[in-house]
């Protein structure tokens, strides 16, 4: 027997895997029927921003279309968008005939309700998901201060959070709508999140969000930085990319012109 | 009412069991009368290690279903008369440990004994969690090694969260850190983290260092807690251990290279 050591998922026989992913798509809202005026308004905002819509897929949103429009010319604004280098390749909110025009321009249909509602209300995705790039942290609907295992010392106190126990790996402490100071430290594997900015008088060695719900103002300043991961408003760095010469000493971290820095105190 | 002491880590292979052995053996040594209770339900081991696998009939699951009463199912060990073993079952698995149960089972074992040592099960899952969740105190069995030591991180969260004293808000467990598989030599090196390393990460009390010693395995795999043996430097390390828990100052020993063996193994060669 000759085992496959990266198991039976990848074996041989099988070409391909199933799977199931959510997307953040562009959505063209169509508010009028008339083609040119579209034609006019998406020419003004591709100018300020040509790249942004370079191979963008875009959903066509009928759910504004006037009533008493008549029928969309799919044919048209399929092209228009096309040409501005978009790909269009879905519509939603459109009622049956719409949809059967849009079927026949081999758009596809898509489901009418939105799913934000499941999304933000789901428990809080571990950090990555949040600190992607440019994408807008996410809101948790939670009112207090949450965590997986939250530890006991935690005392909110008017505008702040306070933690006087070490926060543990696995550990995670989240400052809703306001500061998070930690006298304590902070291992491998914990996670310290806030909306506001995140303070550390102990090591740091596990994650630090700041700046959860986008507040780009926020900071962290940590006395001895060893962090696995730093993020303010969903800009992040991971260790790799924290240079040595700012590990394990005192330091503020911020955001400059959507730049994350990294300075000494 | 009796102090309920858990031994755990999160991380296998680390010493738990050999540790609940050495220390519930120390404990009774000193007069302490002690029962130590196994709560790896399905990998029942402490019964080996304590040496009394020939003497098994009823466990801790019969007493928890009512199945059997303490008094059938308790081991005395022969070596002291003041330490009993609850052992396992081996033909049941971890679900077979409720919440309700294991805290009838320490009440009634709370009367009659001065210590409660819970050998805990590895992983932080059900059985782990039901042989911290009553516990007062917490030794948290360390190798010095990172992923041990990231494990044991991970349970110090777990005990300081999802515990009786947690949940109730009482004073929360007292924690100790123990050093187990201690190579000076290796430390020495570089090749292993150090006391100071461990300390640094876990910012614990440190409650012993048990240096590698070859006499564990023999001890185990005679059934005999490996405090009995005066001989090892590991037996000395766990009474040593057991002296700090009682309260009493304790140097810590065998951090350091043996020097003199060293010099008489250069001189001989």
């Amino acid at each position: 027997m000759t085992g496959n050591p990266s198991g039976a998922s990848s074996d041989w026989s099988v070409a391909f895997e199933l799977k199931a992913a959510s997307f953040t798509l562009p959505i063209i809202r169509l508010l009028r029927a008339d083609i040119e005026a579209v034609a006019v308004d998406l020419g003004k905002r591709v100018e300020q921003a040509p790249e942004f819509f370079h191979n963008t897929p875009v959903v066509i949103d009928l759910s504004g279309f006037p009533t008493d429009g008549g029928e969309v010319e799919f044919p048209l604004l399929v092209g228009l968008l096309r040409g501005y280098g978009m790909i269009p390749f879905g519509v939603r909110g459109g009622n049956k005939a719409q949809n059967t025009a849009a079927e026949a321009m081999e758009l596809a249909i898509l489901a009418d309700h939105e799913p934000r509602a499941s999304r933000s209300e789901r428990h809080q995705d571990p950090a990555p998901a949040n600190a992607a790039p440019s994408a807008p942290a996410r809101s948790p609907k939670r009112s207090s201060t949450l965590s997986d295992e939250q530890p006991p010392a935690v005392t909110p106190s008017g505008n702040f959070t306070m933690v006087t126990r070490p926060v543990r790996s696995g550990q995670r402490v989240y400052a809703v709508g306001c500061d998070l100071s930690v006298i304590a430290p902070v291992s491998a594997g914990a996670e310290l999140m806030a909306d506001g900015n995140i303070h550390v008088y102990g090591p740091l060695r596990g994650r630090a969000l700041a700046g959860m719900k986008g507040n780009t103002d926020a900071r962290i300043f940590c006395q001895d930085l060893q962090a696995e991961l730093v993020s303010i408003a969903g800009h992040y760095r991971v260790s790799e990319n924290i240079p040595v010469e700012l590990r394990g000493i005192p330091v503020q971290i911020f955001l400059e012109q959507k730049l994350l820095r990294i300075e000494r105190i | 009412m009796a102090r309920i002491m858990v031994i755990t880590s999160g991380k296998g292979g680390v010493g738990k069991t050999t540790t609940s052995a050495a220390l519930a053996m120390g404990l009774a040594q000193r007069g302490r009368r002690t029962v130590v209770i196994d709560f790896d339900v399905g990998l029942r081991n402490l019964d080996l290690i304590m040496g009394c696998e020939r003497r098994v009939v009823y466990d801790f699951v019969n007493v928890i279903n009512q199945e059997a009463n303490l008094n059938q199912a308790l081991i005395r060990d022969k070596r002291c008369d003041n330490l009993y073993v609850l052992p396992a079952s081996q033909t049941r698995d971890k679900d077979a440990l409720t919440k309700e149960g294991v805290g009838r089972v320490l009440e009634e074992l709370s009367g009659g004994f001065d210590f409660i040592v819970c050998d805990s099960p590895a992983g932080i899952e059900h059985g782990a969690t039901m042989a911290m969740y009553y516990a007062d105190d917490a030794v948290v069995v360390t190798n010095p090694e990172v992923s041990s030591v990231r494990d044991s991180d991970r349970m110090l969260g777990i005990l300081a969260s999802k515990s009786r004293r947690a949940e109730s808000n009482l004073e929360p467990i007292r924690e100790f850190l123990l050093l187990t598989r201690y190579d000076a030599e290796r430390v020495e090196k570089g090749e292993m983290l150090s006391v100071e390393d461990v300390q640094e990460i876990l910012s614990l009390d440190l409650i012993g260092v048990i240096p590698e010693s070859k006499s564990v395995l023999s001890a185990s795999n005679s059934g005999i807690p490996v405090v009995l043996d005066r001989e090892s430097i590991a037996g000395q390390a766990y009474a040593d251990t057991v002296a700090r828990y009682l309260g009493e100052d304790v140097p810590h020993r065998f951090l350091e290279v043996e020097k003199r063996g060293f010099l008489r193994r250069f001189f001989r060669g």
